[in-house]
């Protein structure tokens, strides 16, 4: 027998061999971002619901994918969405390829690629959300809009930076600050993108108390921040089981490629709100959540390959995902500073940064920099209307890039 | 127009009106969840009114049990007024935690929700 031949033989199949390999370093860098996303989600807790989903996809894709260089045994294989996305491939749209041909990340991955997995985070959404602050005060949805200039400003900042409009659209909807929604239309616009984009977007959500303070403080007066808000409403059980209802059904008919987000996020508040599905409420927020969770998290790591995600353009998304986020944060500061002088200085415009979606963190810090600067304040339930507002402004956003370039 | 290869005129005009288009449509949203809640406020006034109609004229007579001994170490009773007992639970750990004190150091009295 041949011992030294068979241990040479041995070490050339192993992963470790394949550091040598043309490409070979593109996965090995991988390996190292996805070991830093863990050391991120785990250690500095930022989103690490879905950071260490995320950062153990990458690992397990870019781990197999070296090791068996895309054959049978990759858990993921680009080619085969690549395939997939090109109208000139016997295998355009061939879901039956991808099956025939899967590892398991892929099939994860058909979740997010058909849509079901954000429209599925949105129900859950739906049933954790009371959207009691928002019905107590209506006006506060347009700080909900005021809160989505960013996307557009940073779609035509990517434009400038030579994306193309289908992956510039996917860039902006960063500053929707509303992951589910970032990957949803970043899946039909720009897949190839997927991995940047919910880095991107998941981070700075997770940035939240860090990037919105100082602009509360660069757009707002000391006497602004003071404000002492009444208290809002009672809402009724009846208001709260229509509203969804009602939502859904304009929605809807005004934007038609919002169904999905806005169908599930306006079901899951009716299994909230109706008194009468408990059960369906607690598996959309708990079990159903978590699952999802898991899946969508590690099939949004698997893209992270080191072809498309080691490329200047990565670079360029983070930036253009910060400058997204903030100027959504400014532009829902300056609408609440617009209602502030507009209600007579009765409305905290502080409330208006919570216009960015990011439910709750967003409100968090509105209450969190409103106490600040008045012990007695207590804007948490004010901030929680644009909260909401901004769920439903950043899925009209992502509707209209979706009609426009879907 | 080539939505792909998108010249900078057209992107800023895409820009311009998707965020009237998202302002447009929440601010038709608004204005249906405010008519919306007009009318459930309306339907409430109604209730209300129909409720107090058909009550008798006179308030009845509430009798007060005598106070019950109370049990050694406690801090007596806690009225509640309109409030849930789940959540004078959550309030009266909020404000222990506030103000740095162990709960059973605390008396409260009666906790009202507080309505417009």
């Amino acid at each position: 027998m041949d011992i030294i031949g068979t241990l040479q033989k041995l070490a050339m199949e192993s992963g470790f061999a394949a550091f040598f390999m043309a490409g070979g370093w593109k996965n090995a860098v991988m390996i190292l971002i996805a070991f830093v996303l863990l050391y991120l989600g785990i250690v500095k807790k930022f989103e690490p619901l879905l950071l260490c989903g995320i950062a153990f996809g990458c690992l397990l894709a870019n781990l197999s994918y070296f090791i068996s260089q895309g054959g049978t045994n990759a858990m993921y294989h680009p080619e085969l969405w690549e395939a997939f996305l090109d109208a000139n491939s016997p295998y355009y749209h061939s879901y039956g390829h991808i099956m025939a041909n899967a590892g398991l990340l892929d099939f994860f991955y058909i979740g997010v690629k058909a849509g079901i997995y954000p429209s599925l985070i949105f129900m859950g959404v739906g049933a954790m959300t009371d959207f009691g602050p928002l019905l107590s005060n209506p006006k506060s949805l347009l700080l909900g809009a005021a809160a989505q200039f960013g996307v557009f400003v940073a779609f035509f900042g990517a434009l400038l930076l030579g994306f193309n409009g289908k992956e510039a659209a996917s860039i902006g909807i960063i500053g929707g600050a509303d992951g589910p929604t970032a990957i949803y239309l970043t899946t039909k616009l720009a897949p190839h993108l997927l991995g940047p984009i919910a880095i991107a977007a998941y981070s700075y959500m997770a940035l939240i108390p860090m990037i919105q303070p100082p602009l509360m403080k660069l757009c707002t007066t000391e006497e602004m921040r003071k404000v002492k808000m009444e208290q809002t409403r009672e809402v009724s059980k009846k208001e709260k089981i229509i509203f969804p209802i009602v939502v859904a059904s304009f929605v809807i008919l005004l934007l038609p490629s919002t169904a999905p987000l806005i169908g599930c996020l306006m079901l899951g508040n009716l299994f909230r709100e109706t008194g009468v599905t408990d059960r369906l409420s607690d598996t959309a927020q708990n079990a159903l959540m978590n699952i999802v969770t898991i899946f969508l998290a590690t099939s949004v790591g698997a893209t992270m390959v080191g072809d498309n995600f080691l490329q200047i353009q990565t670079l360029f998304i983070i930036v253009l995902g910060l400058i997204a986020f903030s100027i959504s944060t400014v532009g829902g500061l300056a609408g609440g500073v617009i209602m502030y002088y507009a209600s007579g200085k009765k409305i905290n415009p502080l409330i208006g940064s919570a216009g960015v979606s990011a439910v709750p963190m967003a409100a968090r810090v509105s209450q969190d920099v409103g106490r600040r600067y008045n012990k007695t304040n207590f804007l948490l339930m004010h901030a929680m209307g644009p909260n909401v507002a901004g769920v439903i402004g950043s899925a009209i956003a992502a509707g209209f890039l979706l009609s426009v370039f879907g | 127009m080539d939505l792909v290869n998108l010249s900078l005129g057209n992107g800023a005009a895409i820009a311009l009106l998707g965020y009237c288009v998202v302002f447009l449509g929440i601010v038709m949203l608004m204005l249906v969840v405010m008519l919306l809640c007009r009318i459930m406020i309306a339907n409430q006034k109604k209730e209300a009114a129909k409720a107090a109609a058909s009550a008798p004229a006179e308030a009845p007579i509430v009798v007060v049990p005598a106070p019950a001994s109370l049990a050694p170490g406690t801090a007596g009773d806690l009225k509640l007024y309109d409030t849930d007992p789940k959540d004078a639970a959550m309030i009266m750990a909020i404000v222990a935690d506030t103000l740095g004190k162990p709960l059973n150091e605390l008396r409260f009295i009666s906790i009202k929700e507080v309505k417009d």
